[in-house]
């Protein structure tokens, strides 16, 4: 889906880049985000902006704010400073209607976060009865939707003990896309599964990004990056240190760091990812 | 001026309080005491025993965790003796009390033994240990310290419920409070300094067996849990 | 078996005696549920100073012993009340089980872990709405074991209105007993009959439990 042409190696390219998107509306904008817990600071000023359709994978070391900004764009983390819109409502504003705003955020957490209590297909539908006002019969139906979509409507009646993780997280995944959302958000949706169950959940993931779904994933995924993002985040330290699209940052970044992030990982991963 | 007053009667029935309290402490201990007496067999009979004596077990545990205490005080203290057993007042309670507890205790160490995986039973006996040196030696010390939260619960409940010996009239803390409402009717300030006195005595219990758990702390033998959870 | 007999020509009068004490634990239960779980929300989801206030009452109403609390209300409240001392009674054990009730759906609420919470909130709903439709379900099933050993505690502890002349089973027990000189029968039977109340209370419970079972 990429909206890019697909030249290699040139590493200015971000100027081009720049004006293909400018089209395209901006769903996610964040600027200045800073967060500490307790002496730690978390975040130290973060800017990012997410147009609509497009891929965003942030990568970086553990523990630096790459969960907490995700958290921080739903307002499920209070920001210490800083503003974040959605589909141009700043949430953060005072008196925003955080939750009405926060709908149109889809979130997938690394521990599924299914509820317990709940088939996967009133998983699905309890957003739209509570939050969307929808009729039963109606939210069912569209929950229904939602878990072909996913590859899942036979396990409607299934509760979230009887499913595998990859499942379970694509059922977590049909759960937020129900609710309609411009922008879906991955919070290391892989992370949690066994290695044989990754592939399915990536499968949907691609197949969202190829219907032009906007995302922000943070993930270790280094082959679902390369493949499927439009641009790649690089945080660390709280900051972000360089972004670009996937090519570019893989093969020729300008941050010595980032290579080096970058090759190790690649490495890890077995993937072939460093020129 | 009022409280001045409040504060002088309070003074005045502090030392009866206090005796009273005293017995409360003595019931409550050796309550307890009776309680782990009986409680701990029968927690091994009912984990690892077989046939009439785990049967004799259960039926202790469920024939007094299914009936109120107040009806097993007073069958032991007016029932008893119809089949000629005459106790003092006092015995009668502590009978009640640590007969009571027991039921509950051996629950308790159930729950500890039974939380220690069959693999310590088989690795004991692996080394040549009999069943009965394996369970002194390898299940007991690590099923106490699993029992030692919902002991330290025991022993709280225990100093509450010593108040029923107040029934058939052993002159403890609330009995004392009893006989002096029935005195002076100063209701309000005679139960208020009642409750105080527990809540201390109950203060320093729960202290005592901080330290207690302290003292028996082992690393990955979790008793920061509570079994009763 | 003279003896069984003499109980069993007791039995009617002490039986009169089920009622009350079936009444009494069920209103002492009804209203521990209503203000615990409350309590326990507060004692949860609370500012500081609620916490405290929560946290307070629960230690008061845990640490001093029921009988004693029956007095307090039997002596004082019921004197400025003008309530009987059935009510006194009630009252006592209800704010009592409140304390009790308070610390079992305290404890199945945080159990039920935050990631619950964090994925309602993520779908839009308010915080109340969380509460009411993903938390508390999912609490009130895992605290099923814990308020069902707490109905038992209630169950039995109405005999401590005994205390206070509430005509419940006991007392009625002990007049049966004084009027056929023969306690250790009487009160062996009034044991009996306590025992199957708690013994159905539980059958009940473990039926009620499976039957809500979440598989987690």
């Amino acid at each position: 889906m990429s909206t890019l042409s697909p030249e290699p190696v040139k590493p200015l390219l971000d100027g081009s880049l720049k004006n293909e998107n400018e089209k395209k509306r901006e769903i996610v904008r964040v600027s200045g985000l800073k967060k500490s817990f307790g002496s730690l600071e978390v975040l130290k000023g973060i800017d990012l902006s997410v147009r609509e359709g497009e891929v965003v994978v942030i990568v970086g070391p553990s523990g630096t704010g790459k969960s907490t900004l995700l958290r921080c764009i739903n307002l499920l983390t209070e920001p210490d400073a800083g503003h974040v819109w959605v589909d141009g409502a700043e949430i953060t504003a005072r008196g925003a209607d955080v939750n009405k705003i926060r709908a149109k955020t889809g979130m997938v957490f690394q521990e599924f976060n299914l509820f317990n209590h709940l088939t996967a297909l009133n998983n699905v539908a309890i957003g739209l009865k509570v939050v969307k006002k929808i009729p039963e019969e109606e939210a069912r139906r569209r929950a229904m939707e939602e878990l072909e979509r996913v590859g899942l409507s036979s396990k409607a009646s299934s509760y979230p003990a009887e499913l595998s993780g990859g499942q379970k997280q694509r059922v977590a995944i049909a759960r937020a896309l129900a609710m309609d959302p411009r922008v879906m958000l991955f919070d290391e949706p892989t992370s949690a599964l066994d290695p044989e169950l990754i592939g399915e959940v990536l499968e949907v993931m691609k197949k969202l990004a190829s219907e032009g779904m906007t995302m922000l994933v943070v993930s270790h995924e280094m082959g679902f990056a390369k493949e499927v993002a439009d641009r790649i985040v690089f945080m660390e330290g709280g900051l972000i240190v360089e972004e670009g699209p996937p090519d570019v940052m893989f093969s020729a970044p300008k941050k010595a760091r980032t290579k080096e992030f970058l090759g190790k990982i690649g490495a890890i991963h077995g993937g072939t990812v460093v020129a | 001026m009022a409280g001045s007053d409040v504060l002088a009667f309070i003074e005045r029935i502090l030392p009866d309080l206090l005796r009273g309290a005293v017995i409360t402490v003595e019931l409550a201990s050796m309550g307890l005491f009776l309680g782990l007496v009986l409680g701990l067999p029968t927690a091994f009979l009912r984990a690892y025993g077989k046939g009439l004596p785990k049967y004799i077990a259960t039926l202790y545990v469920e024939a007094i965790r299914g009936t109120p205490l107040v009806v097993q005080l007073f069958i032991i203290h007016y029932g008893l003796p119809d089949l000629g057993l005459t106790f003092p007042r006092f015995v009668s309670a502590w009978l009640a009390l640590g007969i009571n507890s027991g039921a509950y205790q051996a629950e308790y160490f159930r729950g500890g033994i039974e939380a220690i995986s069959a693999g310590q039973m088989a690795a004991a006996q692996a080394l040549g240990m009999s069943r009965l040196q394996a369970i002194r030696h390898i299940i007991l010390p690590q099923a106490f310290r699993l029992a030692l939260p919902a002991w330290t619960n025991e022993a709280i409940y225990m100093v509450k419920y010593t108040s029923i010996a107040f029934m058939i009239a052993v002159p403890e803390l609330l009995a004392r409070g009893k006989m002096i409402i029935s005195w002076y009717f100063r209701p309000t300030e005679t139960l208020l300094a009642v409750a105080a006195i527990y809540l201390v005595i109950l203060w320093v219990v729960a202290r005592l067996m901080r330290l207690v758990e302290n003292r028996f702390k082992i690393p990955g033998i979790g008793f920061e849990t509570d079994q009763r959870a | 078996m003279e003896k069984v007999a003499l109980v069993m020509r007791e039995l009617p009068f002490i039986l009169g005696g089920v009622g009350t004490t079936v009444q009494l634990a069920v209103i002492a239960l009804a209203m521990g549920f209503v203000i615990g779980l409350p309590l326990a929300l507060m004692e949860v989801y609370g500012s500081r100073g609620v916490r405290w206030v929560v946290s307070t009452y629960g230690t008061l109403f845990r640490s001093v012993p029921l009988l004693v609390l029956i007095f307090i209300f039997y002596f004082i409240v019921a004197k400025v009340a003008e309530l009987s001392n059935f009510s006194a009674a009630a009252l006592a054990m209800g704010l009592r089980s409140a304390a009790y009730q308070s610390e079992i759906f305290r404890g199945a609420i945080q159990s039920v872990g935050t990631g619950q919470m964090t994925a309602a909130r993520s779908l839009g709903m308010t915080r109340f709405q969380a509460i009411r439709h993903v938390v508390l379900p999912q609490a009130l099933r895992l605290a099923i074991p814990g308020w069902g050993n707490e109905a038992a505690v209630v169950l039995k502890d109405t005999s401590f209105a005994y205390a206070i002349g509430v005509a419940e089973l006991m007392r009625r027990a002990e007049y049966a007993s004084a009027r056929t000189y023969e306690p250790f029968a009487i009160f062996t039977g009034c044991a009996a009959v306590y025992f199957l109340m708690t013994f159905g209370l539980t059958r009940l419970l473990t039926r009620v439990e499976s039957a809500y079972r979440v598989r987690t």
